[in-house]
């Protein structure tokens, strides 16, 4: 199945990438989605490998947590702690 | 009875006219005993190595839909009349306000009460990203423990 990825803020520099069309097994977590991430690369695997805690994720807009199961076409962001206000 | 904004969320990558924010918090309160109005602004450095500047990013879509929550939360908590909160993205120079939130209500604890909620949940949970610049580097900004406690207590 498809998702749609977001990065944003540092994640977004680092990565040199602000959004992926990502292929991923059917009822993949968002902790497995994660680890297929941090794969990708050295830069990928300092964000995303060993059970990341400073990493902020939403699914279709909602905050999320690693368990949650993924869907066909969610759209998936991830991004550090915010720092608005 | 004081008319509500129609538009309680401002998302805007263009300056703020504070003039019309409080206009609209502000003129015909009707039955609101109180208004409370709070601005946020970038320091002004006046060290050599100081911030010249800083962009905001943001996540469309998800932060205006956490600011309406955020404004849900504080209506069922207090009898609001009326709420106005504002963020700016984009690029902001030292002195330019970033946030406005305004809030009326029948008394002053509750308008007091609900403008610093709003805040700390702005603080904790909405989608912004600030960036930092110096005259040599710039820098993301990290979240402070603080902000997490602020949020906590309500």
């Amino acid at each position: 199945m498809k998702v749609t990825i977001l990065f944003f803020a540092n994640f977004k520099e680092l990565l040199d990438c602000g959004s992926l069309e990502y292929e991923l097994e059917e009822g993949a977590t968002l902790q497995k989605l994660c680890e297929n991430l941090s794969g990708k690369g050295r830069q990928w695997r300092a964000i995303f490998g060993n059970a990341p805690t400073t990493v902020k994720a939403s699914i279709n807009q909602e905050m999320a947590d690693l368990q949650t199961v993924l869907s066909a076409g969610d759209e998936v962001a991830f991004f550090p702690p915010v720092t608005g206000g | 009875m004081a008319n509500p904004i129609p538009q309680e969320i401002i998302i805007s990558d263009k300056p703020f006219d504070l003039n019309e924010f409080n206009q609209l918090i502000q003129a015909n309160q009707g039955e609101s005993g109180a208004a409370v109005i709070f601005t946020g602004a970038v320091r002004v450095s006046e060290e050599e190595s100081g911030l010249t500047g800083m962009t905001l990013e943001h996540y469309p879509g998800m932060t205006e839909k956490q600011l309406a929550s955020i404004i849900k939360e504080a209506k069922s908590r207090w009898h609001l009349t009326r709420i106005l909160v504002a963020h700016r993205v984009g690029y902001l120079a030292p002195g330019e306000p970033i946030v406005f939130v305004g809030v009326c209500g029948l008394h002053r604890a509750e308008a007091f009460q609900a403008a610093q909620f709003v805040m700390d949940y702005l603080k904790q949970k909405a989608t912004f990203w600030k960036k930092e610049h110096y005259a040599e580097k710039s820098v993301w900004v990290e979240a402070k423990p603080s902000d997490e406690k602020a949020a906590g207590r309500w």
